[in-house]
């Protein structure tokens, strides 16, 4: 054999193992949801979703543990938006690169990392203890607000730092304020890249467990949250809890509960990559 | 803020006074005086002390080889190196008497009096319409019938009316180059200025295109006081009245157009414009 040969050999050797690593991905994806699928699919109707949880499997349902996510969904939203774009606008468009500014981007980053129960245990501390909030659909949120916070700030300071320099000099030089460049121009131009991140963000918020259990989420709620400071399940919990029962029928609702918990992410993702595409068209 | 009230006063006695042949109001243009500028980038000396005076209703062409500080220079009068890292300034420049870098100066208002058409066309992704209209709304303008009338008079001075009159709601990112850099001509002109920097306003477009922005230019004399940095000689020799040579932050010469490419008094100006060197 020469060295030609070999060299397409490598080829096509390093070809195929690609070719598998992707799919070990993909397979288990698949394989699982189909699974899933299997388990949970006969078990959704109208009445699994509107009806409340119960000791018996068959009559139980997720109306509570959905509303109690919607909540958190909602909630967490109104809190991590404002405070995350406007401190990625601020970083981008306001403060010095200095020492201090370096310091707090890579703190941005760590923070990225820090494991969910963490941030769990100082929802904990600080909104449920020392606010005294309780174990409400508002420490929650303000917890996950937490988490999320980090993915929102680097999305908007990517998706800001995106826009054209020269749209900055075009905006200025018209005798527009910093503000009133942000304001219509910048914001609107990374719309599409912040809009992208909120929602990855939020669709981490709603599969998030760790962190609400810490903070007090009960398994069992026999309502659905009327007020931000009510006691609340969320979808992953009520799907935790089913799974630990020993019953087949529970098994078969959780496995219904992960497809609806899937659902709303895919959606969520799928609107993401929707308004992406939406805004990288605008651009070019 | 004094520039727009010292402006305002001027612009009411001018109703009176200035007209053109047809009897219509023009706009005033301004005088701009540089003593002794010097500007760093950190330790790097871009402008070594330059003194210079441009008349109103004049075309001022700067020149000179990349790096000669000639756009330093010209981001100068409407302070757009306020936001480059490092940037340090000495001297005077003074706007109808008024010093632009004392302290108590709104940039912001400056920025209204003195407009910027850039390198390359800048058009906001946004409609015609909304383009030309954005210098009015940021100063809280929302009267529609005024916005329609500035932005049809705009457009029409920047000879680009009747190309986009009918689709004034299509994205101003879909229009040619050269109508893209019209556009951005008529956006400055929509808010009136008394003087327009033009920074290589042509070196992205074609030579159509760039005839008529020279067109243009000639025509926007008549209201306006305008400075055109370029590297194409013919465009300065063709275009404008006065003729600036900048070599290594320095004003090397600066004189009519026709004594400095006929006739120029340094061997330096000489060479560059022969295309000896640069």
């Amino acid at each position: 054999m020469n060295s030609i040969q070999k060299n397409r050999l490598k080829d096509q050797l390093f070809k195929y193992w690609g070719i598998a690593c992707t799919l070990i991905g993909l397979v288990l994806l698949v394989l699982f949801i189909g699974d899933i699928l299997i388990d949970g699919i006969s078990r959704i109707d109208w009445a699994f979703i509107t009806d409340l949880p119960s000791r018996k499997a068959e009559k139980s349902g997720i109306y509570t543990a959905l509303m109690g996510s919607i909540w958190i969904l909602l909630l967490t939203t109104i809190i991590a938006v404002p405070v995350g774009v406007a401190a990625g606008v601020y970083l981008e468009e306001y403060s010095k690169k200095n020492r201090l500014s370096a310091i707090l981007e890579i703190n941005i980053s760590n923070l990225a990392g820090v494991p969910s129960i963490i941030y769990g245990l100082l929802g904990l501390e600080v909104f449920v203890r020392i606010m005294s909030l309780g174990a409400s659909v508002l420490a929650g949120a303000l917890t996950l607000s937490l988490l999320i916070l980090p993915i929102i700030i680097v999305a908007t300071r990517e998706a800001v730092k995106a826009v054209p320099k020269s749209i900055r000099d075009a905006s200025y030089a018209l005798g527009a304020s910093k503000w009133q460049t942000i304001w219509y121009q910048l914001l609107p131009a990374s719309g599409g890249g912040i809009l992208t991140g909120v929602i990855l963000a939020l669709s981490r918020a709603v599969g998030e467990t760790a962190p609400l259990i810490v903070v007090g989420a009960l398994a069992y709620v026999p309502f659905a949250p009327s007020n931000p400071l009510d006691e609340f399940s969320v979808l992953p919990i009520q799907i935790f809890n089913w799974i630990s029962r020993p019953q087949h029928g529970f098994i078969e609702n959780a496995a219904a509960a992960i497809i609806i918990l899937l659902l709303i992410t895919f959606v969520m993702n799928g609107i993401a990559v929707y308004f992406r595409n939406k805004w990288q068209k605008k651009w070019k | 803020m004094e520039i727009t009230m010292n402006k305002i006063a001027d612009r009411k006695i001018d109703l009176n006074t200035i007209s053109s042949k047809d009897g219509t109001e023009l706009n005033q243009a301004s005088r701009i005086e540089a003593k002794d500028v010097k500007v760093w980038y950190g330790d790097f000396m871009a402008i070594k002390g330059i003194d210079m005076t441009i008349k109103p209703n004049t075309v001022t062409a700067f020149i000179g080889p990349s790096g000669c500080g000639k756009s330093t220079f010209l981001r100068l009068f409407n302070r757009m190196n306020d936001y480059v890292e490092g940037f340090k300034m000495e001297g005077k420049i003074k706007i109808n008497e008024d010093n632009i870098y004392k302290k108590k100066i709104n940039v912001e208002e400056l920025r209204k009096e003195i407009g910027m058409v850039f390198q390359k066309p800048n058009p906001f992704p946004k409609s015609i319409f909304e383009n030309v209209a954005y210098g009015l709304k940021i100063q809280g303008i929302t009267d529609k019938k005024f916005l329609n009338e500035r932005v049809e008079k705009a457009l029409r001075q920047a000879d680009l009316w009747e190309e986009v009159k009918g689709d004034l709601k299509k994205s101003a990112l879909a229009l040619s180059g050269g109508q893209q850099q019209r556009l951005c001509i008529a956006r400055t002109l929509a808010v009136k200025p008394s003087i327009i920097l033009m920074d290589e306003p042509t070196s992205a477009l074609d030579p159509i295109s760039t005839a008529k922005i020279e067109e243009l230019i000639h025509h926007l004399k008549e209201e306006y006081t305008i400075i055109i940095v370029t590297h194409n000689m013919q465009q300065a020799s063709r275009i404008s009245d006065y003729t600036a040579f900048f070599y290594l932050g320095e004003l090397i010469e600066f004189d009519k157009t026709k004594k400095i490419f006929t006739n120029p008094e340094k061997k330096q100006t000489e060479n560059y414009i022969t295309g000896r060197f640069g």
